[in-house]
């Protein structure tokens, strides 16, 4: 009841901050199981993917997160726990005790689609960073999931990096055409494509 | 305020407008599937004038706080398309946080409480000079001047000149009070009026184009006959006005010409930027700003001339 109210209020003010539209450009707001890839480079490009989906999606769909930046502060864990229902991954090599992949594969096979920013972090704005191979390795452990780019435009100048406080300018959300894991394609061909279907999104 | 004219003004003004959504169905109807840019331009029109109109009836009717402050979340739309439109750096971040979240309300609390000294000089002498400062506090020397122009730009349009439209219920016109509502109407209906006859016009009769780079559809034959027109509508709305009739003209026509060449002046920013519209504040209609844009530069020198002319 209250995370609904403070959900509402989230996206609500960040719509109103920034008057985000979805342009849905190759695929439409479907009900199929996604992962949504986009670029990253401020706080508030999850905010504005959910804020801009179907709230019939918004409630189905939830943000990969890193553990160490969430669960710092009450605040934090309480809106990435109860309001946003993240999946929180551990950032860091693969010899973690805590697996990111399976933790994302338990959020997939209970019906849940995932937005994910495979660069990893933050970061300039513009051009998107190479890839992070999680997404390779849960595309590979989850057989046909339809993977879509997404292009936020503009966010990092609302909020870039290291600034505490918004400014309120326009931002779109973009959702490209669907892709998924060829049979027989490798780890760096896979990444790059995916990059590359995200960069192209970025220069309609 | 006096209620009853403000509303019956409006209403005729529904009227007409109504009489415009006819017409322009029943074009739309006789074009068959493929109405066209000319038409969808006309309903895309039309169908914002309903939205102000709707919008500045509702306010009248709560009163002159609620004026000030649909104004003041006009600007706030308009100066988010400007400054989305404009190249700014990191370095401005602060700088653009006070102008949205300091400046624009304080400016619109001066409309507020009719504090007319301080919001006559507020952006252009605090804003004008602190901002900047932050700016260059940041650190980053790079195309300092034009950044900051930009910014200031963006507030005095957005801001300063859209908040005179309420600002002119602050007058205190002698024989006038609690009609001052309608002088926000009357200029208003001139400004929006003259657009579209020039547009008019412009279509029935342009040949000669004023400035094909920057606006190709305004023609001299558009900005007479529209000037022209407006002008005389103005004139016929002197009772709504402390204006006698020939004083309403002139002031028509100021308004009308400040109007014009304030279009011409946003469109050259819009055409260096390769855009055709400001934003989609109604999905692909264009923005607050090109409603706003002959508004924002006939508003101050109206505010000003009734200043000095009607008020003692």
């Amino acid at each position: 009841m209250l995370e609904e109210l403070v959900a509402s209020l989230i996206t609500g003010g960040t719509r109103l901050l920034t008057g985000a539209q979805a342009r849905w450009l190759g695929c439409g707001p479907g009900r199929e199981q996604r992962v949504y890839f986009a670029n990253h480079a401020s706080h508030v490009d999850f905010i504005l993917i959910w804020s801009v989906l179907p709230g019939s999606l918004r409630r189905r769909t939830r943000p990969v997160a890193a553990a160490d930046y969430w669960s710092r502060g009450a605040v934090r864990r309480y809106l990435i726990r109860r309001v946003f229902r993240g999946v929180e991954i551990a950032r860091g090599g693969f010899e973690r005790a805590h697996n990111p992949i399976a933790a994302m594969r338990r959020a997939i096979d209970e019906g849940s689609s995932l937005i994910l920013f495979p660069e990893g972090t933050r970061g300039p704005g513009g051009e998107a960073q190479p890839f992070k191979a999680g997404i390779y390795h849960l595309a590979e452990a989850c057989a046909g999931l339809e993977l879509v780019p997404v292009w936020i435009d503009n966010a990092y100048r609302v909020m870039p990096k290291g600034v505490p406080l918004p400014v309120p300018l326009l931002c779109s959300v973009a959702f490209g055409t669907p892709l998924r894991l060829e049979a027989g394609e490798g780890k760096p061909e896979f990444l790059e494509r995916l990059r590359r279907s995200l960069m192209e999104l970025g220069n309609l | 305020m006096n209620m009853r004219e403000e509303l019956l003004v409006l209403a005729v003004l529904a009227g007409v407008l109504a009489a415009a959504s006819a017409i322009s169905l029943v074009l739309r109807l006789r074009a068959g599937g493929q109405p066209g840019p000319v038409l969808d331009n006309l309903s895309a029109r039309i169908k914002a004038w309903w939205v102000m109109i709707v919008l500045l009836g509702a306010a009248f009717l709560a009163g002159r706080h609620a004026v000030t402050l649909l104004f003041a979340f006009a600007s706030f739309v308009a100066l988010r398309e400007f400054i989305t439109l404009t190249p700014t750096a990191r370095a401005d971040h602060f700088a653009l946080f006070m102008s949205f979240f300091v400046v624009l309300p304080l400016q619109y609390w001066l409309v507020w409480t009719s504090w007319y000294g301080f919001f006559a000089v507020l952006i252009p002498v605090y804003a004008f000079l602190i901002l900047p400062v932050t700016a260059a506090l940041s650190g980053d020397p790079r195309n300092f001047l034009a950044r900051t122009a930009e910014t200031q730009w963006g507030l005095m349009i957005s801001v300063y000149c859209i908040s005179h439209v309420p600002a002119l219920l602050n007058l205190d016109i002698p024989g006038y009070r609690g009609r001052d509502a309608l002088l926000v109407i009357f200029l208003l209906t001139v400004v929006q009026a003259s657009d579209v006859l020039q547009y008019v016009w412009g279509k029935l009769l342009g040949r000669h184009k004023i400035s094909p780079r920057l606006s190709p559809s305004k023609t001299v034959e558009g900005l007479i006959g529209g000037a022209a027109c407006a002008t005389a509508l103005g004139a016929s709305l002197w009772r709504l006005t402390p204006f006698r009739p020939l004083q309403a003209a002139g002031m028509a026509l100021i308004v009308t010409v400040m109007g014009f060449l304030g279009g011409l002046a946003m469109s050259a920013i819009k055409r260096d930027r390769g855009v055709k519209d400001w934003g989609h504040l109604i999905e692909g209609h264009g923005g607050m700003l090109d409603r706003l844009d002959s508004v924002a530069f006939s508003a101050p020198i109206f505010f000003h001339l009734t200043r000095y002319f009607f008020t003692p």
